[in-house]
């Protein structure tokens, strides 16, 4: 080797290491800044696990702080959430029973519909296809009131059907739905009509045991949605006793009696269930909140 | 079998039988409520009453409206605002956790994702407290270390405005941020590496790669953002405890809309502003569309 190859290779080397250097305290850096923002994103969160262990009076008097007060801290809100006279237990069983029912008919209903935009061909397959696109471009809200006379038209207000309905066949979910079924090969359902089974035998016996990877997404999409949705429930529902979560939340807004400890322990609990299941299942809970970014 | 079932079950048929459950749902709750929001924004109407026909009145009333017109300036700055915060913040964020030299990268992505899961009820709940007007609320105590406050905020129009950007991009800078991490796990690493050799800064990567390759990602998340932004209700019906805000400093366009046609029965005025909101999010959108068609077309 000559001299000036060694040479060359010892600055190569060299400022290798310098970048070395400079990577890793970039990365120092990145790291702390990252940190930081965490700790910011979670002041929220610790507010109010700090909130579900003080009394709501020193809330209504002082503020929802970050003082870690040991002296004013119990279990008393909990003791009150499971055992105290008041709704939150039906609220939260209603809410629930509508999450569990709108899911399981949502996913049934639009992987039927998209099924048949995706495996057949037929006269007005484009102009249908348009009309679900369509049903994504306006806003929800510009139906709120002709759907609210509609509702109170067919007697159905006050009902878990007014809300559930409207939404099962889901243009998102359609929409994704079809993009999964691009992907099934078309022999399975030739290979079904030669066994000699029914167009819809076909879809219940082949196709969606096919498509269940495709369903957990989904589930977790529509399910948050249904499991937080506010405003279409609160215009709905007049009852107290037939309140989702969100709604009794949002009344107990109120400084009045035990509310504002009933609502700190509540939202405290509201949040937590999902939490579990978020750390269950991750990667369909990413999936299903960015799957309009992978179509789009 | 029988002559109906032959029919259900033939291959012709089979379809149409696949589609309907959208048709009625589309028909039922989509197409019927939209065309009915169009005839009522002519009609003065109240629940359980006889329509009455009075032409364009609702719109002439609606267009010097000054409570409205307020409404929609405050709609158009909140979607303004979502726009400026939650498109570059969540994108560069995107980049920097993409980056190799990050240290605890999954960890990061969940829980910056967190605020999404909690809904708005309680989200809202946690930033009316979180903005309070007592001397020991959270930011009050903040403001206090420097000797300043204690603030009204949610008495304030600008400090209200502040209040519904940070609850925004609390709950969706972490799901920006994945949009846009999606984005680029389809971007070749080939590009870098490429520009690497030929000396690119990681600013002049980040500019003539990253930028244009996100594109459609960008333009997903600015069409939810414009419509999430002009269609906002919820945030400021919990931030301010109901509809009504002082001076309406929280009155969005949909608030206006509820106030009108659930609060005070006046469905056709109600509708009126549905179908102004429609027009307004149309225009928006479209324009947005042709732009960035358009750049796209220059550089093609």
């Amino acid at each position: 080797m000559t001299n000036a190859s060694m040479a060359k290779k010892n600055t190569i080397k060299v400022s290798n290491v310098r970048e070395n250097k400079k990577n890793k305290a970039f990365s120092i850096l990145l790291f702390i800044f990252f940190i930081a923002l965490f700790c910011l994103i979670m002041i929220p969160f610790y507010a109010i696990t700090l909130a579900a262990f003080k009394p709501g009076e020193s809330l209504i008097r002082y503020g929802l702080n970050l003082k870690f007060d040991l002296s004013i801290m119990s279990f008393n809100n909990f003791k009150f959430l499971f055992t105290g006279d008041h709704d939150y237990f039906i609220w939260f069983k209603n809410s629930m029973v509508i999450t569990i029912v709108q899911v399981t008919l949502t996913l049934l209903v639009s992987a039927f519909v998209a099924y048949g935009f995706s495996a057949y061909d037929f006269k007005g397959k484009n102009f249908l296809f348009i009309c679900v696109l369509l049903t994504m471009m306006v806003p929800f809200e510009i139906l709120l009131l002709p759907l609210y006379t509609l509702i109170n038209d067919l007697g159905m207000m006050n009902s878990f059907s007014a809300i559930i309905l409207p939404g099962i066949a889901n243009a998102g979910t359609i929409f994704f739905f079809r993009q999964y079924l691009k992907g099934v090969p078309k022999e399975i359902i030739a290979a079904g009509r030669v066994d000699g089974a029914s167009e819809y035998g076909i879809f219940f016996k082949l196709i969606l045991p096919v498509m269940k990877p495709s369903f957990a997404a989904m589930a977790i999409l529509n399910g948050m949605n249904s499991w937080n949705n506010l405003l279409w429930p609160f215009m709905v529902l007049g009852d107290q006793r037939k309140f989702t979560l969100p709604i009794g939340l949002k009344t107990l807004l109120t400084p009045y009696g035990n509310n504002y400890d009933l609502l700190m322990v509540g939202s405290f609990f509201a949040i937590f269930p999902i939490f579990i299941l978020f750390m269950c299942f991750q990667k369909y809970f990413i999936d299903g909140m960015t799957a309009g970014a992978v179509k789009g | 079998m029988g002559i109906l079932k032959k029919f259900v079950y033939s291959q012709k048929v089979a379809p149409y039988i696949f589609i309907s459950p959208f048709v009625i749902i589309f028909l039922l709750f989509w197409f019927y409520p939209l065309t009915n929001s169009f005839v009522m924004s002519f009609q003065e109407r109240m629940l359980g009453q006889a329509p009455k026909w009075i032409g364009a009145a609702n719109y002439k009333k609606l267009l010097t409206d000054e409570v409205f017109l307020q409404a929609v300036g405050n709609s158009i700055k909140y979607m303004v605002g979502t726009l400026i915060l939650l498109i570059p913040f969540p994108m560069l964020l995107a980049v920097l956790i993409n980056s190799k030299l990050m240290i605890g990268r999954e960890f990061f992505k969940s829980a910056f994702f967190l605020p999404a899961l909690t809904s708005v009820a309680v989200a809202g709940t946690i930033f009316r407290l979180i903005f309070g007007e007592m001397n020991g609320s959270l930011l009050n105590s903040f403001f206090d270390i420097f000797g300043m406050g204690p603030f009204k905020y949610l008495k304030d129009g600008t400090w209200s405005y502040i209040a519904l950007l940070v609850l925004a991009c609390w709950r969706w800078t972490g799901v920006n941020m994945l949009y846009f991490l999606s984005g680029l796990k389809s971007i070749d690493n080939e590009y870098y590496e490429a520009a690497a050799i030929d000396g690119a800064s990681a600013f002049q990567q980040f500019k003539t790669i990253t930028m244009p390759l996100l594109r459609p990602t960008t333009i997903y998340v600015v069409t939810i953002s414009i419509y999430a932004g002009l269609a906002m209700f919820t945030e400021s019906l919990m931030l301010f405890n109901g509809n009504n805000s002082p001076k309406n400093i929280g009155l969005t366009i949909v608030g206006y809309l509820y106030r009108q046609g659930i609060e005070k029965n006046k469905l056709g005025y109600a509708a009126t502003v549905g179908i102004v909101l429609l027009i307004v999010a149309m225009i928006i959108n479209v324009t947005q569309l042709a732009f960035t068609g358009m750049f796209r077309k220059e550089e093609g």
